[in-house]
């Protein structure tokens, strides 16, 4: 009984590590840019995806490492620079439209490049589960929520000790009085997109050996990323690390004792289910219009 | 006989007290215009009465009914109309039609004979197209009948504004900072235009910083300060109020 | 509106009654088809999307409801077909007007994720019970029948289906200059003035979306009857997306735009099938491209450029 309700702990939150990181992703760009990156999903996949390949080049892993996250922060900063800053101000609609266009070049190239199949990366550090309490525990796991928390602090940290970070913060809430202090927006911007996807690169580099990777997963592993960030409240940061774990973990525990067929579905009956209740997500600050 | 009577009304965000116990009421007919310094709660005092805002405490009444905590389309029912101190124009739209949606609650609003082209329904829709195009000769704008909404300058945008509360042929109406931002010939041609509406009949209650619009028109004055009410009366009475002065008016007069 | 905005509809409607002596073969026939269906899906999700401004990521869903009714009752329960249509057009209404108050007091983004959310969770339902729909694999659709007399045959869909677009068009023209089209107009414009001047903005939000669900339903079981056969892609979040594409690129709040995105995006798919990843890449680039250099789409964009105003 325990180490049935471990086991799907287990599996639920290292799941939830790597939505947690998207949704920083989709955290990070909306606060800089008011834009939904629906490309964030790519991030992710595009991390998983290269590092297998720069594997199977023979590469070490530390340069397999920083390659499969230098990449995709490098498509970031391409896609921002040509599909988001040349419509800055644009409707929603629009900008939401532009970056599901992204993705599916994106997805398309990868496609075309590496083709449909599924790959595996080796464990970081061996494949002997571990256990405990009667559940197993893959040593990959460990990887991932160590990581994911090293992330998570050197982000807090980059936001609230060093002025770059402040810089960001200052611009996500008012974009011309930041603009008006002499912070570069653009810069702002910029790092912002940068980041995100390394963020989901990484994200998606160390949950490939247990999940695998392939051309399509960004597709759901995007969109759960984005109810994660909109659970925890849109442009809340913590919020989104916690929704991010939520919806993992409640995916594991709706697959594990209701219905593995419907584990996909978990996540949105949760958000529709939050949103209703909480239109702002958990943690959304409640806010008024000014007529 | 009270039109509007306000008793002790407030509305706290927060911390912030941004209306307290203010008291107040205006009769049918005349112009009564709200003054205060910037933040004194003046906009903030037009929306809880025009249901934009939900009273924290303190009773709205109109016309012997209360109407605190009412929905801005439940007030617009009964004859309450208002303009924006931050336009709010629909710019998808042209200018006409932004009239003419003031007209909404007195139309047939029924989807499937609009989609039908239900003949008594387009009837309905000319005879109103001719009374909007009739409102905005009425505020000054005849030079935009055929414009859209977005390529109209700020000034016409306000006056479009009014057109389109008068659409709502309301008895009621609120003008948050009719003048602001515009310049002296078109701040007299507002002036203009609010007796004209007074004129008609509808008791007007305006928010202005102009102290000389203001003064001109005003048949009663309330002053705010830091949402209190300061004092209430005559333009006379509230230009020579010492307490009006010192926190207002200073050396103007 | 002008006389002249019904120009182009009969424009549309002489194209239509010349078209199938024009086209060579079924091949088009069937294309022709597609495109119209798509067109009146398309122009009650602009009623929604351009001129309420709402946004819906998940109205695939809809079709789909519709689509499996259509499916799923004369199969396995042996109703008539035009029963199921109706009980599928119901039911999609009634799942749009219960979620659509909750749904409505979200806005922006938080709008668009519940609808996505909605549009998601139909898909995965009507993909994971298998029993009844066929799965992922999908299931035969019975033909539609109509008092007695079996609808199949290019010509009598073609018909059927020029006839619903005419017919939806008009719809569409009439809406937009009525106090009704007006009212939501103007909530696209500034909820806040709408709100003002007595529009029960949740009550019209509410009725637009169950009025494009009803539609989306009735015209997925259409869709369905016609290939005879239905999967659950129908009902899955690339549709919704492809949807809200045809949209955006014809252009929003404009109903020829409806038309002209529909048949692009119909006919775009075709063009690059051979292509499989690089037809990805093609359909991300062309919508890319749009969205940057015609945000406001293609038909009001042209219509800007050759001729102010309506």
């Amino acid at each position: 009984m325990l180490a049935q309700f471990l086991q799907f702990l287990f599996s639920g939150i290292t799941v939830g590590a790597t939505y947690a990181l998207a949704a920083l992703g989709f955290t990070l760009i909306y606060n800089a840019s008011n834009v939904i990156n629906f490309a964030q999903g790519e991030f992710i996949m595009l991390g998983g995806m290269l590092a297998v390949y720069f594997t199977q080049a023979g590469l070490a892993l530390p340069l397999v490492l920083v390659l499969a996250i230098a990449l995709p922060a490098l498509v970031g900063v391409v896609l921002e620079k040509l599909a988001i800053e040349p419509v800055k101000g644009a409707e929603s609609v629009t900008l939401i439209i532009i970056t599901i266009g992204a993705s599916l070049v994106i997805r398309g190239l990868i496609q075309v490049w590496l083709g449909k199949g599924a790959y595996s990366l080796p464990a970081f550090s061996g494949d002997v589960p571990l256990q405990f309490m009667g559940a197993t525990l893959m040593p990959q796991s460990l990887w991932v929520l160590g990581v994911t928390a090293l992330v998570v602090l050197g982000l807090w940290y980059f936001f609230n000790r060093t002025l770059h970070g402040k810089a960001i913060l200052a611009t996500s809430h008012n974009r011309l009085a930041a603009e008006l202090v002499g912070i570069n927006t653009n810069w702002v911007l910029f790092m912002s997109f940068a980041l995100s996807a390394a963020l989901g690169a990484l994200g998606g580099i160390l949950v490939t050996p247990i999940t695998l990777t392939s051309y399509d997963v960004g597709v759901m592993l995007g969109l759960k990323g984005f109810v994660a960030a909109v659970v925890g409240g849109l442009g809340n940061g913590l919020g989104a690390v916690l929704g991010g774990l939520l919806v993992g973990i409640l995916e594991a525990f709706g697959a594990g004792y209701i219905s593995s067929s419907y584990k996909d579905a978990m996540p949105f009956v949760l958000i529709l289910l939050i949103l209703f209740f909480k239109p702002r997500g958990l943690f959304g600050g409640r806010s008024t219009e000014r007529v | 006989m009270a039109l509007l009577e306000v008793n002790q009304l407030s509305i706290h965000f927060g911390g912030v007290k941004a209306v307290q116990n203010v008291s107040f009421s205006i009769e049918a007919g005349i112009v009564y215009a709200v003054i205060g310094p910037n933040g004194a709660g003046k906009t903030t005092l037009f929306n809880l009465i025009t249901g934009i805002y939900t009273p924290t405490s303190g009773t709205i009444t109109l016309d012997h009914e209360s109407i605190g905590g009412k929905t801005p389309n439940e007030l617009a029912q009964r004859g309450v109309a208002r303009t924006f101190q931050n336009l709010q124009i629909c710019l998808n739209m042209s200018a006409i039609e932004n009239v003419m949606v003031g007209a909404h609650l007195r139309l047939d609003r029924n989807l499937f004979l609009a989609a039908l082209r239900w003949p008594a329904i387009r009837a309905r829709d000319q005879a109103l197209r001719q009374e909007a195009a009739e409102l905005m000769r009425f505020v000054g704008l005849q030079d935009y009948l055929q414009a859209r909404a977005d390529s109209m300058p700020y000034g016409a945008l306000k006056r479009l504004e009014i057109a389109r509360a008068l659409a709502m042929k309301p008895r009621l109406i609120f003008l948050d900072e009719p003048a602001a931002g515009l310049n002296t010939k078109e701040t007299q041609d507002v002036d203009a235009l609010v007796r004209k509406v007074a004129d008609s009949g509808i008791t007007v209650v305006l928010v202005e910083h102009d102290m000389k619009l203001v003064m001109n028109l005003s048949d009663r004055i309330l002053v705010l300060d830091y949402g209190k009410k300061l004092t209430e009366g005559t333009a006379l009475e509230v230009r020579n109020n010492p307490d009006v002065i010192a926190a207002y008016l200073g050396a103007h007069a | 509106m002008h006389k002249s905005a019904f120009s182009g509809l009969y424009l549309i409607m002489a194209v239509l009654l010349v078209l199938p002596f024009v086209l060579p073969n079924s091949f088009y026939m069937d294309l022709a088809i597609r495109m119209a269906m798509n067109a009146v899906i398309v122009l009650s999700l602009n009623l929604l999307i351009g001129f309420a401004g709402q946004i819906s990521l998940g109205h695939a869903g809809f079709l789909g409801i519709g689509a499996y009714a259509s499916a799923v009752l004369p199969t396995h329960f042996d109703w008539h077909p035009l029963l199921a249509l109706g009980a599928g057009a119901v039911c999609a209404g009634v799942l749009a007007a219960v979620l659509a108050r909750p749904i409505f007091k979200l806005k922006g983004h938080y709008l668009a994720m519940a609808t996505l959310g909605l549009g998601i969770i139909i898909s995965i339902v009507v993909r994971n019970e298998a029993g009844l729909t066929g799965g992922p694999d999908g299931m035969p659709v019975p033909a539609m029948a109509l008092l007695g007399h079996e609808l199949s045959g290019d010509k009598l869909w073609y018909w059927l289906t020029a006839m619903l677009l005419s017919v939806a068009i008009w719809f569409s023209l009439n809406l937009i200059d009525s106090p009704f089209g007006r009212a939501l107009r103007a909530l696209h414009g500034s909820e806040v003035a709408a709100r003002v001047v007595g529009v029960d903005v949740v009550r019209y939000k509410v009725s637009i979306f169950v009025v494009s669900a009803v539609i989306a339903s009735v015209m997925g079981s259409l869709t369905a009857h016609y290939v005879g056969f239905v999967t659950p892609n129908l009902a899955d979040f690339f549709h919704s997306l492809e949807l809200v594409t045809m949209v955006v690129i014809g252009g929003m709040a404009s109903v020829y735009g409806s038309v002209v995105g529909a048949v692009l995006l119909t006919a775009l798919p075709q063009a690059l099938t051979s292509f499989e990843g690089w037809e990805t890449v093609a359909f991300g680039t062309i919508l890319m491209l749009c969205m940057i250099f015609l945000p406001k789409g293609l038909v009001p964009t042209l219509a800007a450029k050759f001729g102010k105003g309506e």
